[in-house]
């Protein structure tokens, strides 16, 4: 089990959000610790981009409290690398890839301009994502993996103290996922991540707790991941199987 | 191109070298704030907002010759018009959601419902057709001088928050996360897209202005890397056009907005062809 004496970075307390008369989530309680990794999986349309947009501040609470670094999400998440889940950009938008990653410095002084050293900085983020060789590209002609690389050293920039990804292997394929994960895996070694996931089976491997959002959050750690386990909890949330086929223990199986 | 020539230094002809002029610094501020509003996909806005101008140009109309407010010109007016339907359409787009087209569509045809209600019942000849299609007889010293100023203005601003101004472009929520008053720079985004429409009306006029915004960007995204490239070769797309219209209309007795906009239109649908014949990975 983790240390419970480690710094918490994002505490949730008995948190509720709903749009409208709709609820998203209910009575959710969550710790993200220094050093964490966690990966959230769930249904669509169960709570994890919302859970992820009122960590960020971007949605304010109906019930309950969230901290982020101690303080609130609005003053603090400029400590957050983050990758949305889907940029909705121009395909004709004229922007290269070294231009997108140097868009995660922002915010980190009052300069109005980049300096030399976030432009090395970014050269460094394309570095550790091994896409260096396509900083002078066009944006819009790399490939959807590549794309998601290049978001992700773009979160990497920031040099935060939490990284937050959300469904970064969304549309595209296996083997580029595989090795997406791979330098995820390689990224919990050095920074505190949570991660949306459909994939849990790949997933269980690299982070260390599973959340599964529906509504409510239940978290485990990925070492205790057996299909006994998401039996149980799945019997005391009986939704999760009728409604994600994903987050069955299937792949585990295999 | 002598009579154009002529009439460039003919000093009878002090109309023409002012439209000339105009046309040429306005190209400034309409490459640069046209690219924003392609990339950012807000035309329609952009529409609404020109459209608006014709109640702000009716209302100092009548204010002038009716109630005998003389500051109040129709420049003046348009301009107040302009900044209002900026301020409401970026209200909407922050606080109504979906039904942003809605409210677009009908600021649209009130601005210009107001507008020919306020010249019906001013005195004297007024033909609004000369701020629908423009009339180049119409520009004075003052409208160069407020063009001169107002690149001054949009070159400083985006010298300073180019950066921002990008990141809002391509992904606005990031860009909140990074600590950007959004809709502070999309109010402002939105203001200065009203001064360069407000400036380019008397040439081309109130329902072609949109498509000098736009299709100078609209060529120049198929060839670019950046958005700075984008602005730069939108401006030189959009002098061409208007000094290239100005010069055809001239010696054929045509009206030059309608000229201009045609050549412009028939540069984009080139341009599309060559991309089908030839497309290129940049």
């Amino acid at each position: 089990m983790l240390n419970q004496k480690k710094k918490v970075i994002v505490g949730i307390r008995c948190l509720s959000f709903s749009y409208n008369t709709t609820p998203v989530l209910r009575d959710v309680d969550l710790d993200i610790y220094q050093g964490d990794s966690i990966c959230m999986v769930g249904p669509n349309g169960g709570g994890k981009s919302t859970l992820i947009k009122l960590i960020l501040g971007l949605l304010t609470p109906g019930k309950g409290t969230i901290t982020l670094f101690d303080t609130s999400p609005s003053q603090s998440r400029l400590r957050v690398g983050y990758v949305p889940q889907h940029v909705q950009f121009d395909p004709l938008f004229p922007i290269s890839v070294i231009d997108v990653v140097k868009m995660g410095r922002i915010g980190r002084s009052s300069s109005l301009y980049y300096s030399r050293n976030d432009v090395s900085a970014a050269m460094d983020c394309l570095e550790t994502m091994t896409i260096k060789h396509l900083a002078g590209k066009p944006f819009a002609s790399l490939s959807g993996g590549e794309r998601q690389r290049v978001l992700i050293a773009r979160a990497l920039a920031t040099e935060g103290d939490l990284l937050i990804l959300d469904e970064p292997t969304a549309n595209i394929d296996n083997r580029t996922e595989e090795h997406l994960f791979e330098l995820l895996e390689e990224l919990t070694n050095r920074h505190t991540i949570l991660v949306v996931t459909h994939d849990i089976g790949v997933a269980a491997g690299v982070f260390k707790r599973i959340a599964c959002v529906n509504q409510q959050v239940v978290i485990h750690p990925t070492s205790e991941l057996t299909g006994e386990l998401i039996r149980e909890m799945y019997v005391g949330n009986p939704q999760f199987i009728h409604h994600d086929h994903r987050c069955t223990f299937e792949q585990d199986n295999d | 191109m002598t009579e154009f020539l002529g009439a460039l230094t003919d000093p009878g002809l002090t109309f023409f070298r002012y439209a000339f002029f105009t046309g040429i610094f306005a190209s400034i501020a309409f490459g640069i704030i046209g690219t924003f509003v392609v990339v950012r996909r807000i035309s329609s806005i952009a529409g609404a907002i020109a459209h608006c101008v014709l109640g702000g140009i009716g209302a100092g109309l009548y204010c002038q010759q009716v109630l005998g407010i003389h500051w109040l010109t129709p420049t003046i007016g348009a301009i107040m018009a302009a900044i209002v339907a900026a301020f409401i359409l970026a209200y909407v787009s922050f606080y109504s959601g979906q039904r942003e087209d809605t409210v677009i569509g009908a600021l649209w045809g009130i601005g210009m419902a107001i507008g020919l209600l306020f010249i019906a019942r001013t005195p004297g000849y007024n033909d609004p057709m000369s701020y629908l299609f423009g009339n180049i007889l119409l520009i004075t010293k003052s409208d160069f001088l407020l063009v001169v100023l107002l690149d001054f203005l949009i070159v400083a601003l985006v010298l300073l928050f180019y950066n921002r101004f990008v990141i809002l472009c391509f992904d606005e929520e990031y860009g909140r996360i990074r600590g950007i008053p959004s809709s502070l720079y999309y109010l402002l985004l939105l203001l200065l897209v009203a001064l360069t429409i407000v400036l380019l009306i008397r040439i081309v006029g109130i329902v072609m202005v949109i498509a000098l915004l736009t299709l100078p960007p609209a060529i120049s995204a198929n060839f670019v890397k950046s958005i700075s490239q984008m602005m730069i070769i939108s401006i030189l797309l959009c002098m061409f056009f208007i000094v290239s219209g100005l010069a055809l209309s001239y010696p054929l007795d045509l009206p030059s907005g309608p000229v201009i906009i045609v050549i412009a239109g028939a540069c984009y649908l080139l341009c599309l062809l060559l991309m089908k014949v030839y497309p290129t990975n940049k």
